[in-house]
């Protein structure tokens, strides 16, 4: 019989645990966790695959055993040394960061100008900007990259970055979450005499930490895997993102699937790395924002 | 004193007269920026597309010939074009409703289950982070027909079962990616193990949602398991099921990532059979520079994703109301 795993790797949180129903180990428990165990496996096991392969000589490769053989950093030394991976990473982590920072600072400013300023248009403004989330990328394509080529933006990173600046989404977000704000708050601050940008930055946007966290998160983590944009815009290697660079690795290293799972392997660091920090955030942020409406 | 009493009252009325004009400046000047950006950045070309699916393509504007619809019946001809609607559409078939059961499941499960939540919850949530490319190596290569780790589970697995003397439960080696007719489904099984992360997120926000004085109430009521979840869960859940239906349908009708990488020298094949709407798109414009072609492609996606959201929120409107 399945137990529910043992020794667990959190710290188990008192407060829920008693608070949750009070019949911890009931059948239902049981199954649970043995659902949620075997779906993990499923989940993950590509991810450890892939792990375990870029530890690996290239002779065991081909041997199709799970451990390598012999343990080696042979892989991540040629992927850092021998390819231009370093550059396609450095290029992902300038255009994830620049968009995600752009799209913080805009996102918020117009969410709050329509959740909380009074102005003729304000209705038509916020339905405009709504509308233009029904276009796909597909159909914008075209007309941007006939664009970029008419202004010299293909292959700078200007041209990766200027079609992610200010997504309707995030406006649309971050208005939910200035609307949900009391008033007072803010009529408090103008007989303060305090700025409308200072109502803004000083008010407004420590409120809404949360939902500034989860934007931030899916806008980081949706352009670190950007695909089609940088395939079309991105035309010399050097240029390539990660994602551009990795598709186009077959040709640089042949089909060294011990280098490719390297490269894959490092091009989650990041994402990764964001998601562990904030990903309390994430949840919050989204159960702040979609449910309400 | 009195002048100065007047004086000082006057500027305060005249900014309290102006304030509602104060706010207007203020708000289209922080408003400036991003207006142009929508209107050059989103709303101009998308109506440039239309525009260019009219004209043949050319650099210069002033040299590009009108054709009227010329490239939208060209587009009824096509065989490869047909083929990539219907590939797009049986992608969107397999993948939303799969996604939607699953990811309420693991929801709900891991709603039900205290220890190790978060682990659980990073562990479904890590191949939504993964870049397409790298999970389609990963994927390719577990597929691969002759050294792929799924064949060769196959086949240690048909050796145990043939042994132990229960020969039907043996599964031959399968051909996946290489086979016209098991390509589709197993890019699909792909991008379902990718997708179903942010479906979890957005359902274990959902549940959140839900006040537990609800079940608490039923469960005095003598309320089991089944009936919390049919009469509690699922209605409650309800918008959120339509935002997850709404938000990976148009996802799958806009497939293009794990298409092209999973297959990279042969995209879209073997024999069109993975093809989509938008890797349809993105060779015509980008492969053969039929701009003007490509541009009404895009128009009919655009009205196809159109057509399938309207009636997804009609449908699901007219289920709320009873």
């Amino acid at each position: 019989m399945a137990v529910p795993p043992p020794a667990p790797l959190t710290r188990p949180t008192p407060a829920r645990e008693k608070g949750s129903r009070g019949r911890r180990s009931s059948p239902v428990t049981v199954v649970a966790y043995l659902l949620l165990f075997i779906g993990s496996v499923v989940m993950f096991f590509p991810f450890l695959w892939m792990l375990l392969s870029s530890f690996k000589e290239l002779r065991d490769i081909f041997a199709l055993t799970v451990l390598p053989t012999t343990w080696t950093l042979d892989n991540y030394r040629q992927v850092l040394l021998g390819t231009a991976f370093p550059r396609w990473f450095l290029n992902s982590l300038l255009v994830a960061g620049l968009t995600t920072a752009s799209v913080l600072f805009f996102c918020s400013l117009v969410g709050y100008v329509l959740a909380r300023l009074r102005f003729p248009g304000r209705e038509a403004i916020f339905l405009l900007i709504l509308s233009t989330l029904m276009i796909p990328t597909e159909m914008l394509v075209i007309p941007w990259f006939v664009m970029s080529s008419q202004f010299g933006w293909v292959n700078t990173y200007w041209g990766l970055i200027f079609p992610g600046l200010i997504p309707a989404f995030g406006v649309f977000l971050m208005r939910q979450f200035f609307t949900t704000l009391p008033r007072d708050l803010f009529d408090a601050g103008r007989v303060d005499g305090v700025s409308e940008f200072g109502l803004f930055l000083r008010i407004g946007l420590p409120l809404v930490r949360p939902g500034m966290a989860a934007l931030g998160i899916f806008t980081f983590i949706g352009n670190w895997n950007a695909f089609l944009w940088p395939l079309i815009i991105a035309r010399s290697p050097s240029m390539r993102t990660v994602p551009v660079g990795m598709a186009f690795f077959s040709n640089e290293a042949g089909t060294a699937w011990n280098l490719i799972m390297a490269a894959s392997a490092l091009a989650i660091v990041p994402v990764l790395l964001v998601f562990f920090l904030f990903q309390r955030q994430i949840i919050e942020g989204v159960v702040l924002t979609g449910t309400k409406g | 004193m009195k002048s100065l009493a007047t004086e000082e009252r006057r500027p305060e009325r005249r900014s309290r007269l102006s304030l509602s004009r104060r706010e207007t400046l203020w708000a289209y000047g922080f408003l400036a920026v991003p207006l142009l950006f929508f209107l050059v950045l989103r709303i101009w070309p998308a109506l440039q597309s239309f525009q260019l699916s009219l004209f043949t393509w050319h650099v210069d504007p002033a040299q590009r010939e009108y054709v009227g619809l010329d490239y939208y019946r060209e587009l009824s001809t096509q065989p490869r074009f047909h083929r990539a609607m219907l590939n797009t559409l049986l992608y969107t078939v397999i993948i939303v409703p799969v996604q939607l059961v699953l990811g309420l499941a693991i929801a709900v499960l891991l709603q039900s289950v205290v220890r190790l939540r978060p682990f659980f919850r990073a562990i479904y949530f890590s191949p939504y982070m993964t870049p397409a490319a790298a999970v389609a190596w990963v994927w390719g290569w577990m597929y691969s027909t002759n050294f792929g780790i799924i064949n060769t589970f196959l086949i240690e697995w048909s050796i145990f079962w043939e042994e132990i003397g229960l020969p039907w439960l043996a599964v031959d080696p399968q051909p996946f990616l290489t086979d016209p007719s098991q390509a589709l489904p197993a890019v699909a099984a792909v991008v379902i193990w990718q997708q179903l992360g942010f479906q979890v997120v957005i359902f274990l926000a959902g549940l959140q949602g839900i006040p537990k004085t609800l079940y608490e109430a039923a469960r005095i009521d003598g309320a089991g398991a089944r009936a919390l979840f049919r009469h509690i869960t699922l209605p409650l859940l309800n918008p959120v099921m339509v935002f997850s239906i709404v938000i990976s349908s148009i996802a799958s009708l806009q497939l293009f990532d794990q298409v092209v990488n999973i297959n990279f020298n042969n995209q879209g094949g073997p024999l069109n059979s993975t093809l989509t709407v938008a890797l349809y798109m993105y060779q015509e414009a980008f492969g053969r520079f039929r701009m003007g072609y490509a541009a009404a492609v895009t128009v009919v996606l655009f009205a196809l994703i159109l057509v399938v959201t309207v009636v997804q929120l009609r449908f699901a409107n007219r289920r709320v109301e009873y």
